[in-house]
């Protein structure tokens, strides 16, 4: 009767993965809107775009919540200026998102681990469950924008947000060299194949102004990403310049947008965080 | 008594060569193997490894370039390789010849359509790497580098996992957030037991075309000091250029356009670096 134990062993898992379904969708049903920031090619701002778009909106009064699914490069914590340990929600069997501010609250895989400079050396699978669990087993609560990083490329990470969360919507970054836009071409694919509506594209370190002479260099050229959103009829969200104090605010985890206000970059967020914010209404 | 070879005639069936075994076959031709590799996205670990692999192959060394980027393959626009990949008569591929000297191979060069995606899980990328170091006729090379993808995941770990002796050379940029990532680097390579070669600060400082005067966009100088910190060889610094994301755009050595450019006399250094220490 080995038939018979395999089957009841089969009924058990089967039910522990009907209960993680259920907590799932129970997670997602309080989320009102969630986007995949995406891109092709690696470096081209995905976390600082996802971080300050995350605080824009909190700054507009919505509640948003930061998913970090890069799980080897997990730089959302430093950005948010967020460090120590994420704690266990009391009266649930849950973990307590880390709180940036009253409005914004942030997962990473940073956030369990003790020491930071740790490489988490891990495969496919086991990185679709982690990304689960963010969802399934992270206190989230009501919120009215999920924002989730990504790492860049199509593999893993990407493919398993799609497929966890099905009304996740991607935003597509990129910088504006032919190297970048060429990889960009390969993430719409990626959504196309996904059958997933792209959001929209946004331009990152556009231009650049010299702090000695005031004049424009184009540091990775300029327009080339708008340029790609018209080719493919893809809603281009923004340009954003950019910035060494940008850098600096990443390094040291405090918002520049607070400490910046008047920038064009601090402008260009609050500007797409708005488009963001059309769904709501 | 297996002798039942399911609708397959014992004269038709063609012992399959273990990839194992062919990727075993490989590597013995191949002298120095590096991979390059980097914590944070975007700091230029394609640029690298192309300039690298140019600077040696200049040097009259016969180097493969190995692209395991599967996602963001850009080693063939930043050659200027065009076309596809051929194959040998013994039914091997062959690189795509940039120089004499210097041969590549890179999944873009097997896609028809260059701006399909690849949405491959792990595994899938496992056997893809292993065919192309097993499968591909790179012949006897003096080095071989290997560009990957950003990160601690599953393609730097099957080049660690099949190429033994292969030696990193990390890439950063100066700000922090590159610098904590540059720090999981070092401790993946310490996890899995490769050796650190070096590692290497790029987009370090940058001069205004207009003025003249130095800008720091990225800070500089945290990639010295994280190697100094961590005892690793510091291999060198590379300014930014805009010049070179040009040359990179339309495929051109920006070693042979500009060999006079403090950037051209980095990768000259390093190059020479890795001579030294390897005779």
């Amino acid at each position: 009767m080995a038939d018979c134990k395999g089957s009841s062993m089969g009924i058990q898992e089967k039910n522990a993965a009907m209960e993680q379904q259920k907590k799932l969708n129970d997670a997602l049903s309080k989320i009102k809107h969630k986007f995949l920031v995406m891109s092709g090619k690696g470096g081209v701002g995905k976390t600082s775009v996802a971080v300050n778009l995350g605080i824009a909106l909190g700054n507009k009064g919505y509640k948003v919540g930061i998913m970090d699914v890069d799980l080897h490069g997990p730089d959302v914590p430093r950005m948010l200026g967020l460090s120590g340990l994420a704690s266990a929600c009391e009266g649930q069997n849950k973990l307590a998102p880390m709180r940036y501010s009253e409005n914004v609250s942030a997962m990473s895989i940073e956030c369990v681990m003790p020491n930071k400079d740790d490489a988490v050396i891990w495969r496919g699978p086991l990185k679709h469950s982690a990304i689960n669990q963010f969802i399934s087993d992270v206190a989230w609560g009501e919120l009215d924008f999920l924002i989730i990083d990504s790492p860049p490329g199509t593999g893993d990470e990407p493919l398993s947000v799609a497929q966890t969360i099905a009304d996740a919507r991607p935003i597509i970054v990129t910088t504006p060299q032919e190297v970048a836009l060429s990889d960009v071409r390969k993430s719409i694919n990626f959504c196309k194949k996904i059958q997933r509506e792209l959001f929209g594209l946004i331009e990152n370190m556009s231009g650049y102004v010299c702090p000695h002479c005031g004049k424009a260099v184009d540091l990775f050229g300029t327009g080339g990403g708008e340029k790609t959103a018209k080719q493919f009829g893809i809603n281009f969200l923004g340009r954003i310049p950019f910035d060494p104090n940008l850098v600096k605010a990443g390094d040291e985890g405090y918002s520049y947008q607070e400490k910046y206000k008047d920038t064009i970059a601090a402008e260009a967020f609050s500007a797409i965080a708005d488009k963001l914010a059309a769904l709501i209404k | 008594m297996t002798t039942i070879q399911k609708g397959v005639g014992i004269s038709e069936k063609v012992p399959e060569p273990d990839p194992d075994e062919l990727a075993r076959q490989s590597l013995k031709k191949i002298k120095h193997k590096f991979i390059v590799m980097s914590g944070k996205g975007g700091v230029g670990k394609t640029s690298v490894s192309v300039n690298i692999a140019i600077a040696l192959a200049k040097r009259g060394f016969k180097v493969g370039l190995m692209d395991v980027d599967v996602h963001g393959p850009d080693i063939p626009r930043m050659l200027g390789l065009k076309g596809m990949l051929g194959a040998s008569e013994d039914r091997k591929i062959l690189p795509i010849q940039f120089s004499e000297n210097l041969g590549a191979v890179s999944i873009e060069s097997l896609m028809l359509n260059k701006d399909d995606a690849i949405i491959w899980r792990g595994p899938v990328k496992h056997s893809a790497i292993r065919q192309f170091i097993g499968e591909v006729d790179w012949g006897n090379l003096d080095f071989m580098i290997i560009d990957s993808p950003p990160g601690t995941g599953d393609e730097p770990l099957t080049v660690a996992q099949l190429i033994k002796d292969a030696k990193a050379i990390i890439v950063t940029t100066p700000q922090e957030v590159a610098l904590a990532d540059v720090r999981k680097s070092i401790n993946f390579c310490k996890t899995v037991k490769m050796e650190i070669f070096g590692l290497i600060e790029n987009m370090s400082g940058y001069t205004c075309p207009h003025c003249g005067k130095a800008v720091d966009i990225f800070g500089a100088g945290g990639g010295e000091r994280t190697a100094i910190m961590s005892s690793i060889a510091f291999l060198g610094k590379i300014p930014f250029d805009p010049t070179m994301v040009k040359s990179s755009d339309a495929g051109i050595s920006f070693q042979d356009s500009y060999p006079e450019s403090p950037i051209t006399r980095a990768y000259e250094q390093i190059a020479e670096n890795i001579t030294k220490r390897c005779a």
